[in-house]
């Protein structure tokens, strides 16, 4: 078991074609993802990667049968590239795009929500169940099969975690970038209440980062539904306030959204939070005795 | 990308919204023309920076005579403003608004910001205008009226008479607010805005609504698709190593610590400066490197880095994923070379091939230290750069 994502997970990329979509196509290829094809508009009938690219998401879904659909396409093509996954009947989409403006988020999520599509993403590193599919930029090998559910805002902390929790012999069971941006289509509730009922998945790793206030939802979310022992860490504590740190939603306003309010509410639902990144797999241990 | 209030208003007025005549100046004889162009016998001169607080400040200012208007521009123009929301250096005053005087009856709020756990814009409206409306939200939070707009739908007119009704408006008042949050609400979506404010919307004395101030503020991820704000970006406002080091496409946050940071991701980057005050150091600065973390890149930002006086040591910490650490390496030793560092630099490397990348600093012969783990890397640099404070 694992969560959204699997050995028998059917992917189309859309931008396939294209400089991100062809390396990192190749790279989840070379992973064992089963990739089943693209979609670059006016390519259609030609083969890229020894697959089918197709005109429209539509004629992929079709044709392959796809479950999910990862976006490589530009920000200023990224909303209409979401609406166009979710109308043709893929549930799960993971957009990796940067940069993406929040208006254009703002309608996407909305028809995702109502047509029953789970979106992850955007300005994220993807999804990942080692061993078995990889749907993003992450680096596999880092990986390891296992018993640890990681959920991230940021890229480069998952991996940091991912690292530690393979150093320290737990592995993974999925891990899934939520992304930077103020508006993602996934929050930290949404991917905490897959953890909970995944069987695979033993412990959770959260890691937020200062900016609005999903990890203070997190934490009541998890006081009342999550029973799995969760460990959180938070980044920003010497970030200054009114400035955006590099993540579109990183950014204290108006007071509000310090990394001390998130690591507070975090400790009063009985999650146990690191202060340094590197104590992740340490505190892992403590909390499971493994 | 904030806007200048006379943008904003600009702005309003194309939007058909009511705002007072004015005229944006650079100098002091403009100052004094442009009263005199606008007429009347008392006008209100402001100080245009980005920051909120300037009537404290001393930025805000009735005058009864042109020549006072010229005064008041002579006396700010060229300098820096200091206000509760600036640093202590303050921003320097941009231009001079000269506008007419309005006469005020009542001050209200009207606000919209796209909120985040809703994933919707809200519109904010209260009877406590004129006053900090984040102390109104914390104090009084009833006071603060909202209208929640649905994303595929729109702004409609029925919340605005909602939100006037609530608001105690009567008569013509309600049909202007009415065009006022319509028009606002289109100009919001037009422009890719990320917050609007209008402190205050004031009621004249003749019972008409008018827009006294305005603040806006744009998604930065919008501005390709935003010529005409572009065009109104004024970068005497930005830091100047930031906004060299966005030439670059890095992200930079100047602090005021003295070790400097180079890290790919913006998450692990605010981590590494977590975990450098963690042990006692003190951060210079927030720097994202980005994926590719190429000598050309990795040059850039020693240079911005070191631009920084107080930079007593640099902790480079690179996670490598899918790019190879001992590439990363020769990036780092070129830079170095290229740009002569002279303070010490610490580099941890991990993830993809960071042995042969450790090795690849050994072998360099400069003054690099290779540290073996995060924690190992911050000790290292907090020692580098003098100890913990």
């Amino acid at each position: 078991m694992s969560i959204l994502v699997d050995k028998n997970t059917k992917v189309i990329c859309q931008g396939f074609t294209g400089a991100q979509g062809t390396f990192h196509s190749e790279q989840a290829i070379e992973y064992g993802t089963k990739m089943v094809g693209g979609v670059t508009p006016g390519k259609g009938g030609q083969v890229h990667l020894d697959l089918p690219v197709f005109n429209t998401v539509r004629e992929a879904f079709d044709e392959t049968g796809a479950d999910a659909s990862v976006i490589y396409v530009p920000a200023a093509f990224c909303k209409d590239s979401i609406l166009e996954a979710a109308a043709s009947g893929i549930k799960l989409i993971v957009c990796i795009t940067e940069g993406i403006p929040t208006l254009d988020m703002l309608v996407a999520k909305e028809k995702c929500d109502q047509l029953g599509v789970q979106l992850i993403g955007p300005n994220c590193p993807g999804v990942i169940t080692p061993g078995e599919c990889k749907i993003g930029i992450m680096p596999g090998h880092i990986h390891k099969p296992g018993r640890v559910g990681i959920v991230s805002r940021s890229g480069t902390l998952t991996y940091e975690a991912v690292k530690q929790t393979t150093d320290h012999g737990f592995g993974q069971s999925s891990c899934v970038g939520i992304g930077g941006d103020p508006i993602p289509g996934s929050n930290f509730i949404d991917i905490l209440s897959l953890f909970q009922q995944d069987e695979q998945t033993e412990a959770i790793v959260m890691i937020g980062e200062i900016g609005g206030t999903a990890e203070e939802e997190a934490a009541a979310y998890i006081k009342a539904n999550v029973s799995k022992p969760v460990v959180a860490y938070i980044a920003g504590v010497t970030a200054p306030p009114g400035k955006r740190m590099g993540h579109a939603g990183a950014i204290i306003s108006g007071g509000k959204g310090t990394a001390d309010e998130k690591f507070a509410a975090l400790q009063d639902a009985g999650v146990k939070t690191v202060r340094s990144l590197a104590e992740i797999g340490n505190g892992l241990s403590e909390i499971t005795g493994w | 990308m904030n806007l200048h209030e006379y943008q904003a208003k600009q702005l309003f007025a194309e939007y058909g919204l009511p705002v007072s005549e004015g005229i944006a100046v650079d100098t002091a004889a403009d100052a004094t023309a442009a009263a005199k162009k606008i007429g009347g016998s008392k006008w209100v001169v402001k100080a245009q920076v980005h920051a909120g607080g300037r009537g404290k400040a001393g930025g805000v200012k009735l005058v009864d005579t042109p020549e006072e208007a010229g005064a008041f521009a002579e006396q700010w123009m060229g300098k820096n403003m200091v206000t509760y929301q600036t640093d202590a250096g303050g921003q320097p005053v941009s231009k001079i608004l000269v506008e007419t005087c309005t006469d005020i009856a009542q001050e209200l709020y009207l606000g919209a910001v796209i909120d985040r756990s809703s994933r919707r814009i809200v519109f904010m409206a209260s009877v406590e205008g004129g006053v900090e409306i984040e102390k109104v939200a914390a104090e009084t939070p009833e006071k603060i009226l909202k209208a929640t707009i649905d994303p595929l739908t729109g702004a409609q007119p029925y919340q605005a008479r909602d939100l006037a009704f609530r608001l105690e408006l009567k008569g013509g008042q309600i049909k202007q607010f009415t065009n006022l949050f319509l028009g606002l609400a289109k100009l919001f979506q037009d422009m890719d805005l990320a917050l609007l404010e209008i402190n205050p919307l004031v009621i004249t004395d003749e019972g008409n609504l008018h827009c006294l101030d305005g603040k806006i503020n744009i998604d930065g991820n919008a501005m390709y698709r935003q010529p005409k704000l572009r065009e109104m970006h004024d970068p005497s406002q930005d830091d100047e190593r930031e906004a060299q080091a966005a030439e670059w496409e890095l992200n930079y946050v100047a602090l005021d610590g003295n070790i400097g940071c180079m890290v790919n991701g913006a998450g692990l980057a605010m981590g590494t400066m977590d975990i450098v005050q963690l042990h006692g150091g003190s951060p210079a600065n927030f720097l994202d490197v980005g994926g590719g973390a190429t000598k050309e890149r990795v040059t850039e930002a020693f240079k911005i880095i070191l631009s920084d006086e107080n930079v007593a040591a640099v902790l480079v910490n690179i996670f490598g994923g899918i790019v190879r650490c001992d590439l990363i390496a020769e990036g780092v030793i070129g830079a170095v070379n290229e740009v002569g560092v002279e303070v010490p630099v610490v580099v941890r490397l991990e993830g993809n091939s960071a042995e042969l990348g450790r090795d690849v600093l050994k072998k360099s012969g400069l003054n690099i230290i290779a540290a073996t783990s995060l924690s190992d890397a911050a000790e290292k640099v907090v020692a580098a750069a003098g100890g913990a404070e």
